[in-house]
């Protein structure tokens, strides 16, 4: 068992009482939103199996391991970004969270409650704290309802009681997203891809949330009108004080919006940092050939760019690769990768990776790494590796 | 200056393009190509007066957001417009031969043999119902004379081309045993399957994983080195088009804004349109930036394009030109060598406001 320097982070192993108080880390000098500190979300060894059945009887016969024990928590005022590729289980624990979809084990927190088996109707008032952005601004919005119409429904599903009527209540939403109040009595399909995701932004806004999970918020709108929204969103923090989790596949997008990123593999956390601290001293090996894919808009860096190229496809999560799960793929992998799972640990203030060999660190990761596996499986003789070149 | 005088219309007397000028010597060169779509709303003008060239073992990266013409000038070249409902007029030469002109037969001929597209989403683009092998031995045996047996080991071999690891056994697999970047391998197999000259690719990368983008380009980079295509590369992501191309034409409502080699054109941009899509992408090559620099508004709609220049209405510069923004449709100058921007605004301006005001916030 392995102690963490800082509480305030991803508790790994070690089960820190929820709610429990939190003694906030020297903020980070230029931390927009270095407000708050309590952890406003907890999840803990949070994970989702989906059963694959077959024959007559749907007996159980195998199961996709989409998530498959995520920890992370989200402080009051600031915005975690998960990415990863599709099939990571991002999506999915953002609906766990969401309690759209029950996990199979684990356990969420929010503001000290436990909700994690709490039944819907008891989840009911709760509903108000927790909202969600849906990707699609298509699908999500009923086209046969109008905006007014749409945006007014948080208000009548929770018999919240509105000053001036429910009317104006909506059309200050929706000035305050930027789009024209007389628009009230219109239809969705009058509206562009922007303006549509702006109308689901403020139906999501309407009874003032705490927490919103956003799942891949810009990804279906062109580029121009993407930097639109993510600013919207980004104002909206700062004025009505919104904790986020946003769910995104684009790293650019996910650096720009984000104050601390959890990069996921095939159902795991892999490496969880600040933003600038992940994005500059990547450790995870598997983030390192995630960042080295995005393309970049400068012709001149072309050629030049070290670049690592991953082979293959992610490996299915019906039969995710034993240990490391990214040993399949991984250019440094040995054969410890192959049969202790690394945890993941925290090697730098603040900054945690889950691998036998990061990158990027100062701290003898080795020992770090090798104490925590040999706690976890004893027995097993941790060969002293060569350390990992920065 | 100098170069403003020298400045010379490109595409002067728009309107007579029915020939004259002969056969090009570039291997494909569109000239003022327009397609309409009638409708019961109005005239949609999806592509209006384009022009551009490419030269064989070349890359055109064309930009543009949703509605901005891409996609339907890169089926209008192909030829795959219906003629009852779309009209399509111009030149599009590609090796000496006229496509707009010329018949459906001939060029079905062309099509696949000659040129070839690789679409967006591999998985609605597949046939569900018959296998990966059996959908590039049928374009194979189309423009070739042969057995199906020999067709068969083309196909395999063209599989193993891509990167698809054992290609004798799936080639039996149907689309939905493949997943998405392995798809749209096959998908670039079978587009590459009669060594296509022009290899039209359509949003390839949109709908996958970055690190499955960055194979299926460095694959595309390979397959261009090897067979000496033509590229065009068809996208909404300035990163893909930076990392591939040699020229890129930026579209806006049907028109072309901007068009010139892929360095002057990213350091030196010189339409207000290619500055908003630059200032809009969150950058990872960057220290981040505080905040984005998004355009106002949204792309106009092609039954109603704005009077005058179609992007005034977005145009944060556009007041400094006065009514002209209004009221003058500005043309496509070649104000650098081979670097054209159709804009009213004075040079000397645009490049006061790129070095003084967008660069220094990228």
């Amino acid at each position: 068992m392995t102690s963490t320097g800082g509480n305030e982070t991803v508790s790994t192993d070690e089960t820190t009482p929820a709610g429990a108080p939190v003694t906030a880390p020297a903020p980070a000098p230029e931390a927009r939103r270095a407000r708050g500190g309590e952890p406003l979300l907890q999840v803990e060894n949070l994970g989702k199996h989906f059963p694959v059945t077959a024959g007559l009887l749907r007996r159980q016969v195998a199961a996709v391991k989409a998530v498959d024990g995520v920890s992370f928590s989200v402080r009051k005022g600031e915005t975690l970004g998960l990415v990863g590729e599709s099939g990571c289980g991002k999506s999915t624990t953002g609906r766990m969270v969401m309690r759209l979809l029950d996990p199979s084990f684990g356990k969420i927190t929010f503001e000290g409650q436990d909700i994690t088996t709490m039944s819907q109707g008891r989840l009911r008032p709760l509903r108000r704290d927790l909202q969600m952005i849906f990707q699609d601004p298509y699908s999500s919005l009923n086209p046969r309802k109008t905006v007014g119409a749409l945006v007014g429904a948080p208000f009548r599903l929770q018999k919240v009681q509105t000053e001036n009527g429910v009317k104006k209540a909506v059309q200050e939403i929706l000035e305050l997203v930027g789009l024209n109040p007389e628009h009230y009595n219109r239809y969705p399909h009058e509206f562009s891809g922007g303006q549509r995701q702006r109308i689901g932004i403020a139906r999501t806004l309407a009874l003032k949330p705490k927490l919103i999970v956003a799942d891949e918020p810009v990804s279906a709108l062109d580029v121009s009108v993407q930097a639109q929204v993510v600013n919207l969103l980004e104002d909206l923090q700062d004025e009505l004080d919104l904790t986020y989790v946003v769910i995104a596949h684009d790293l650019s997008v996910v650096r720009h919006i984000s104050d601390r990123v959890a990069v996921m593999y095939l159902g795991k956390i892999v490496e969880v940092a600040d933003r600038n601290d992940l994005y500059e001293r990547p450790m995870h090996p598997y983030t390192n050939a995630l960042l080295s894919a995005v393309p970049v808009p400068d012709p001149s860096d072309r050629g030049d760019r070290q670049r690592i190229r991953l082979q293959g496809d992610v490996p299915s999560p019906l039969d995710p690769p034993p240990a490391c799960r990214f040993h399949t793929r991984c250019w440094k992998a040995q054969d410890i990768c192959k049969q202790v799972e690394p945890p993941l640990v925290e090697l730098s203030p603040g900054h945690e990776a889950a691998c036998h060999f990061p990158e990027n660190t100062t701290v003898s990761a080795t020992d770090e790494v090798a104490r925590a596996a040999v706690a976890l499986a004893p027995g097993t003789t941790v060969v002293d590796e060569p350390q990992a070149e920065v | 200056m100098a170069r403003k005088q020298q400045a010379e219309l490109i595409n002067g007397g728009s309107g007579d393009s029915s020939g004259g000028r002969g056969a090009p010597t570039s291997f494909l060169e569109v000239r003022d190509l327009k397609i309409h779509f009638p409708t019961d709303d109005g005239l949609v003008k999806s592509v209006d007066g384009l022009n551009f060239q490419l030269e064989r073992g070349r890359t055109l990266g064309i930009v543009g957001e949703s509605g901005s013409g891409k996609s339907v000038t890169s089926l209008g070249i192909l030829g795959l417009h219906n003629r009852r409902n779309a009209k399509v007029s111009g030149e599009i030469w590609l090796d000496g031969t006229e496509l707009v002109g010329a018949s459906a037969g001939r060029v079905r001929r062309l099509r696949g043999q000659k040129m070839a597209m690789i679409f967006q989403d591999p998985l609605s683009s597949m046939h569900p119902f018959y296998t990966v092998g059996s959908q590039i031995i049928e374009a194979y045996r189309v423009h070739n004379d042969v057995s199906k047996q020999v067709a068969r080991k083309h196909a395999i071999d063209m599989l193993g081309r891509v990167g698809i690891p054992k290609p004798d056994k799936r080639v039996d697999d149907y689309p939905h045993q493949f997943s998405g970047g392995m798809r749209q391998r096959a998908m670039i197999a079978m587009a590459l399957s009669c060594d296509p000259e022009l290899l039209i690719a359509d949003e390839p990368t949109t709908a996958l994983d970055v690190t499955v983008q960055a194979q299926i380009l460095d694959l595309l980079r390979d397959l261009q080195q090897e067979f000496n295509s033509a590229i065009i590369m068809i996208t909404h992501d300035l990163g893909v088009v930076a990392e591939l191309s040699d020229d890129i034409l930026v579209m806006y409502a049907g028109r072309c804004a901007e068009y010139g080699p892929v360095d002057d054109t990213f350091h030196r941009p010189l339409h207000p349109y290619t500055w908003g899509l630059l200032g809009s992408m969150p950058r990872l090559d960057r220290e981040r930036s505080e905040r984005l620099m998004p355009i106002k508004g949204t792309p106009p709609s092609l039954i109603n394009v704005p009077r005058g220049c179609a992007f005034n209405p977005r145009c944060a510069y556009g007041d400094l030109n006065g009514d002209k923004s209004t009221t003058e449709r500005p043309e496509l100058l070649e104000l650098e060598p081979g670097h054209k921007a159709a804009c009213h605004l004075p040079l000397e301006k645009r490049r006061e406001i790129w070095d003084s005001e967008i660069r220094p916030k990228l």
